[in-house]
């Protein structure tokens, strides 16, 4: 991959995406090969013939009038105002306008994706081996510490393990935050204390960043992205401390839950307890990512409508490969089969990579930035009645006052 | 010479040469083999574990029963407020003529809260109160229908998740270890390799030895038995904890219709050898040292509470030296009973009382024997 000069142009904040499915103006259909390519090389620096992404990175919206007829849609932050929306084939040439997403993919591979995911649970759930499955590598504390036990810890411990992995020239620095200790004790009241703490630490730590007077051009994220917690599969119902983990936790954080070591529970057994967990939830009122209140369009919700009709995914975790039917697979050996990995058919891992990769890795950051971030921000100056006067900046209104996730939220 | 002379009306008649040596006692055992098959055997059992692990499951596995049919989940909510309860079923098996009347007692709740401590408390407090009540009957007058509601074993669930014995588990262990013969138990197996299986074992031997806790150790053979005997005994005690899967659904496998778990990449056999230690358990639990386990019980727990509650009833006594306190047995939450019972009470009261005094005096002497 070429070199290029870092330059000193706007600030882009690292956790821009360029699937950007808000906009103000128009859409982003890609046009079906009229050349697109061959103009994009013309106005960007690099020739790089890269491969179109797959159709994660662009939605495709559907519209129904025909070609060549200019629509006029109303934009839905700004009520009352019109715009017209012109068409490439009206354009009297093509302009170019579509390169910037090139150049938007370009420039965060460059500088590379920050991801931290903390992952909760009692001991001996397979925490670290899924953690190693997700990521295809040895990353989990288990995997780094020179003189690893396994006993269990009398309070709950955070310790956060940092690694940096490429693939295909993308850069990701990927955090994993481990709890050891949680759920281990005879009497496990407050063990959720400890992680809320850090939660709150690492929105305090980048808060004071964003306020200082000079501040850095990026600014290290250690915020919490993700947090994974894993239910023991006893096949009956969500038990007190998950209730009140994720109770409390769920307004600070997006919670994936998972249903650990599931090669303990057939299929039928799954289904019952993932049902009873979904009743348990909603009867609790507890909020696990994705949450329905953040889609913004039918599109996104159906998807992960879908996706909540499915949670908690039940995983199984391993790190050994057994040789089935001439492939080598992910899998556990015993005496009466192989459980495959990642065979959709076994478990449901596969779902949860997708999910947590490939599909909604931006999706998750975008959600603790705009979100949990912003109510934190909120209530933190709420408390310290600080107004930005006092700092010395010219005021300006605060955005998401009420904290719910706002439309017009693009970083364009 | 009674039984001699049973004998000889029974039994054909025997050559003279060993009619001189042959007295007849032999036959005790069959005798006392056709008293039992008329009285028939009962067998307290105790469950407890977290929910979830399958105990039920597995209770219904090893009698092949389904004593749990309708059972009702309760939700996160209406567990938090839940405290350990103790339930009993009883259930009256028949095989081949022979009748067991078999309890099993559960414990649900065990272990669910946030906050667990002293979570036991309900269930060894069960244990003493049925001891209690065996010493009450036994000490009374009308000793005909003593029921024994003793709690003969008690098999503990481990959850086959962790990495040894939690903080629970060894305070739950230490707490029953001399009041009932505690089987610890690697429930839902089918999630481990075998590796990993012999791990967690090796591990869980380990942590037992290294806490102190003192579960139910199978007798050694006699030396007389026979070589596949001891085999057998010394494979039983190798695989210690047993790692145990249990099915309330029949599968077909390699053809035959068997209790089983069927899962996309196979099907586990509860009664396959090589897949889990069910077998080993039921042998155990059942055909072989359910009658040991009853006699540990008895003579060893049993007699410790016992001792333990004679003692401290004579030292209470000493202290308080009026011979006309009133009669500090254990107190029992009995009902109300009614006047011909109310009797009997009276009765059996002023025989304790009577059979305290003599203990005391007993006790002095032997004090002043010391001297």
């Amino acid at each position: 991959m070429r070199q290029e000069s870092a330059s000193a142009d706007t600030l882009i904040p690292m956790e821009e995406s360029d699937t950007n499915k808000t906009g103000v103006v128009g859409t982003e259909r890609e046009d079906g090969g009229t050349g697109g390519e061959q103009t994009a090389n013309m106005n960007t620096a690099n020739s790089l013939k890269e491969d179109k992404t797959p159709s994660e990175k662009e939605t495709r919206r559907e519209q129904e009038t025909e070609e060549g007829q200019t629509q006029v849609e109303v934009c839905r932050s700004v009520p009352d105002l019109q715009l017209s929306i012109i068409r490439d084939s009206d354009l009297f040439g093509y302009v170019g306008i579509e390169a910037v997403l090139e150049q938007m993919k370009l420039k965060t591979i460059k500088a590379g994706f920050e991801f931290n995911i903390m992952v909760v649970g009692q001991s001996g759930l397979g925490k670290s081996t899924l953690v190693n499955t997700l990521f295809k590598s040895k990353v989990s504390r288990k995997s780094c510490t020179a003189n690893y036990e396994e006993k269990i810890s009398k309070t709950v411990k955070l310790h956060s393990v940092t690694h940096l992995i490429e693939e295909k020239g993308v850069k990701m620095k990927l955090t994993v935050i481990d709890t050891p200790g949680f759920g281990d004790q005879i009497n496990n009241k407050n063990c959720w204390e400890p992680i809320t703490t850090y939660i709150n630490e690492q929105y305090e730590k980048y808060l004071r960043e964003e306020l200082h007077v000079n501040r850095k051009k990026r600014i290290p994220d250690t915020r919490v992205h993700c947090c994974i917690y894993f239910l023991p599969p006893t096949g009956h119902r969500l038990r007190p401390i998950d209730v009140e983990f994720m109770r409390r936790l769920g307004t600070i954080v997006s919670i994936v839950p998972v249903i650990a070591k599931a090669d303990t529970l057939t299929i039928e057994e799954r289904l019952e307890f993932k049902e009873r967990i979904r009743q348990d939830l909603a009867s609790n009122g507890i909020h696990v990512y994705p949450q329905k209140e953040y889609d913004e369009d039918p599109e996104e919700f159906i998807l992960n409508e879908r996706i909540r009709g499915n949670i908690p995914f039940a995983v199984v975790g391993t790190d050994k490969e057994h040789n089935v039917n001439g492939n080598n697979v992910l899998g556990r050996k015993t005496k009466w089969g192989i459980v495959e990995v990642e065979n959709v058919a076994h478990c449901e891992f596969v779902n949860l990579r997708d999910l947590l990769i490939r599909s909604h890795l931006q999706d998750l950051k975008d959600v603790t930035n705009n979100v949990h971030y912003e109510t934190y921000r909120v209530q933190r100056l709420n408390e310290s009645n600080m107004t930005f006067s006092e700092l010395g900046f010219s005021t300006w209104p605060l955005e998401n006052g009420t904290g719910a996730r706002c439309d017009s939220d693009s970083h364009l | 010479m009674t039984a001699n002379s049973r004998h000889k009306s029974r039994a054909p008649r025997p050559d003279d040469g060993e009619e001189k040596d042959y007295v007849g006692f032999a036959t005790l055992p069959n005798q006392v083999h056709r008293k039992s098959v008329k009285k028939g055997f009962d067998f307290t059992l105790m469950v407890a574990g977290e929910s979830g692990l399958g105990k039920s499951t597995l209770v219904n596995s090893l009698f092949l029963t389904d004593l749990h049919k309708d059972r009702k989940l309760l939700n996160a909510e209406e567990r938090i407020s839940q405290t350990v309860e103790i339930t009993k079923h009883t259930v009256d098996i028949e095989e081949k003529g022979v009748k067991l009347k078999l309890t099993i007692v559960d414990t649900p709740g065990f272990g669910d809260a946030v906050n667990n401590t002293e979570c036991w408390r309900p269930v060894t407090d069960y244990i003493d109160q049925q001891f209690e009540q065996y010493f009450r009957d036994e000490s009374g007058l009308n000793r005909k229908n003593i029921q024994d509601n003793r709690v003969h074993c008690c098999l503990y669930f481990i959850p086959p998740f962790g990495h040894g014995l939690r903080p629970v588990d060894i305070e739950f262990i230490k707490a029953l270890q001399d009041r009932v013969s505690v089987v610890p138990l690697i429930a839902k197996a089918d999630c481990l390799m075998p590796s990993e299986v012999k791990r967690l074992k090796e591990q869980l031997r380990e942590e037992i030895d290294k806490y102190g806790i003192k579960i139910y150790q199978f007798p050694d053979c006699d030396s007389d038995e026979d070589e596949e005997f001891k085999r057998q005994d010394k494979e039983l005690k190798e695989s210690t904890p047993f790692a145990v899967i249990g099915s309330n659904t029949v599968v077909e496998a390699r053809g035959q219709r068997v209790r089983g778990r069927l899962y996309p990449w196979g099907i586990v056999e509860v009664e396959n050898p090589s897949h889990c230690d069910f077998v080993k358990l039921r042998t155990m639990l059942i055909r072989t040292h359910m009658h040991d386990l009853k006699d540990i019980t008895s003579d060893c727990h049993y007699e410790n509470y016992r001792a333990q509650c004679i003692q401290s009833m004579t030292s209470r006594m000493n202290a308080d030296k009026r011979v006309e306190s009133p009669v500090p047995v254990p107190v029992l939450p009995l009902p109300t009973p009614d006047a011909e019972t109310e009797k009997l009470i009276r009765l059996k009261d002023d025989e304790l009382r009577r059979m305290q005094q003599m203990l005391q005096k007993m006790q002095q002497q032997m004090h002043e024997q010391d001297l």
